[in-house]
């Protein structure tokens, strides 16, 4: 099955469909910018506003807090993809971005048939201007036993319950540190689960201190609310100052041993108790997606959370010219910060290619409350400290390479490896099918503390950086004109 | 809910349309469905949103697809394995 391949112009090119993307397309649409929308979902939302298929018959709007926030930058998007403001292009990933003037974006499809209605495949997409607002992901800590069936990412259970309502085991253990954990166990109990736990690695009392900044945000006092109703009604157990620190089970997950920590993480003894379980998920925060802005060179920063972000200006714009980037690259916020940067880097562009004023005040002082109460979270939800003393020799730190943790130590004590980069190099850490999406992070900081180094972006970037954003045949490589556009040679 | 038929290493499995092949071999009790090249460790769904490549399969010949991404299709066969080298022994 070949498709004519075509090639596309626009005025901007928007990377992700989530609260940020979705915005930043809509605004930068409604100046009258021709607008092409880049996404890997198959229907607009991103992991936050993630909904089943129409086909399923099923309530999409269960277990959303903003739902008609998104039912109407849907119908905006809807608007401009009939007048043709906007082309969306739906499960299609951004897999290589070439700098110049104009970006040349070469996409690689992640859902074969995901977009018909734009007939011929588009394979690169050329714009004056981008935003780039790609998002994040789980962040993971290895833990003994966490690559046996039935572990999944919290992101991965939710993604599971909020888009097909599939439950993947009867008794789950939903366990990190953070407020996701909350609507994850909600979902699984809402869905017809036992939650056996929901393990939080810090305690509520850090929380609690922080709570002046959580009354600031009253829709997220009210959604906390709820889920503490919810835990009530579905018997929940809450077990702050608790980890996951084994996952039990052969072939498949069967239960899990949790303890107690102390505030660094450290496992108080006579506490290990084993809780019988079928579903584990691990959520330590978000890592954002960083492919795209490292590939370009902006210049980035380690954040309160200890994310590798990216560093933006009060307009969203990056260090790189041109680039705009929004939402979760910019430092783990949440979607309604993310909606807000989306809204104003589109603005922001709009501003400088018309010349028409820019009035961003309104817009930045309520990005400024959400990025206190961010804040006042991470501070809350730290990584405790002390987590590589539950790894043992033969835990895998890179689940694709198959990586242990006595392999990292044995690079670091014998080999002399220093930083993440010469690990990577000795160990092939994070060199497969993932690219260390999964482990970097993990990695780096496991690095720094075998070496007695403090985490620094340059640790983290060393592993972050990927040529490739997405899988593309050899073929297509060979095929990139890397010649200069007439921009560059002026 | 329209209720469909895909096969998954030679049997016969119903799905529902608009799922994704993670979520309908969950649904069908298969929670792995290849194995790392090394130590023969099982995998299945992990990340669930198409970052992590550990729900790797082969779709209609296809091969290394996220399973977690791609809908089921009515009639789609499904074979164990990222690669057909890769395919389970047991």
């Amino acid at each position: 099955m070949t498709e004519p391949a075509a090639d596309v112009s626009a005025d901007v090119a928007v990377v992700g469909a989530g609260p940020a993307g979705l915005a930043a397309a809509v605004h930068a649409a409604d100046a009258g910018l021709s607008v092409t929308l880049i996404d890997a979902g198959i229907r607009p939302g991103g992991q936050y506003w993630r909904h089943p298929d129409p086909a399923l018959d099923v309530d999409s709007r269960a277990g959303h807090h903003d739902w008609q926030t998104f039912a109407s930058l849907r119908d905006a998007l809807h608007r401009h993809v009939e007048n043709r403001q906007i082309r969306y292009l739906a499960g299609t990933q951004v897999a290589l971005v070439q700098p110049g003037s104009p970006f040349r974006l070469h996409l690689a499809v992640t859902v074969p048939g995901a977009a018909p209605e734009h007939g011929a495949l588009v394979t690169a997409v050329k714009a004056a201007d981008l935003i780039l607002c790609p998002g994040g992901y789980d962040r993971q800590l290895p833990i003994p036993g966490w690559d046996l069936p039935g572990v999944f990412a919290a992101g991965g259970l939710q993604a599971l319950l909020k888009g097909t309502r599939t439950l993947p085991g009867r008794r789950a253990v939903i366990a990190g540190t953070g407020p996701f954990l909350l609507p994850v166990a909600a979902g699984f109990a809402e869905t017809g689960g036992q939650v056996a736990a929901v393990c939080e690695a810090n305690s509520p009392l850090r929380w609690l201190r922080q709570a002046h900044l959580a009354a600031q945000a009253p829709a997220k006092a009210r959604e906390a609310l709820e889920y503490a109703i919810g835990f009530g009604r579905h018997r929940i157990p809450y077990r702050p100052r608790t980890v996951v620190i084994r996952i039990l089970g052969d072939r498949e997950v069967r239960g899990a041993v949790v303890a107690r920590v102390d505030a660094d993480g450290r496992t108080q003894e006579g506490t290990e108790r084993e809780v019988e379980a079928d579903v584990v998920a691990f959520g330590w925060g978000f890592t954002p997606s960083l492919e795209l802005p490292l590939a370009l060179g902006t210049q980035t920063r380690v954040d309160v959370d200890g994310s590798l972000v990216v560093v933006v200006d009060d307009l969203q714009r990056s260090t790189v010219s041109r680039v705009w980037v929004a939402g979760e690259a910019t430092g783990i916020g949440g979607a309604l910060l993310a909606r807000l940067e989306g809204e104003l880097a589109a603005r922001s562009l709009v501003a400088e290619r018309t010349g028409q004023p820019l009035r961003p005040r309104a817009l930045q002082y309520r990005m400024r409350r959400s990025r206190a109460f961010a804040r006042a979270m991470h501070a809350a939800h730290p990584i405790p400290p002390r987590w590589p003393d539950w790894l043992t020799a033969d835990t895998l730190v890179c689940r694709c390479e198959e990586v242990p943790v006595a392999a990292v130590r044995h690079a670091v004590d014998v080999l002399g490896a220093t930083d993440p980069r010469t690990v990577r190099s000795l160990t092939r850490v994070g060199m497969g099918w993932c690219q260390g999406r999964v482990c970097a992070d993990a990695c780096a900081r496991l690095v720094c503390d075998l070496t007695r180094r403090p985490l620094t972006d340059g640790a983290l970037e060393a592993t972050s950086r990927r040529t490739f954003a997405a899988p593309l045949e050899l073929s297509r490589v060979a095929r990139l004109d890397d010649s200069p556009t007439p921009e560059d040679r002026s | 809910m329209t209720t469909i038929t895909i096969t998954f290493a030679g049997r016969t499995l119903q799905a529902r349309d608009g799922q994704t092949v993670a979520a309908a071999l969950i649904e069908n009790g298969v929670r792995s469905w290849r194995r790392t090249r090394h130590g023969g460790r099982p995998r299945g769904l992990f990340c669930g949103i198409g970052v992590c490549f550990d729900c790797l399969l082969t779709i209609d010949g296809q091969a290394a697809q996220r399973a977690c991404l791609v809908p089921v299709r009515d009639g789609m066969t499904l074979a164990e394995g990222a690669t057909a080298g890769e395919g389970r022994d047991d």
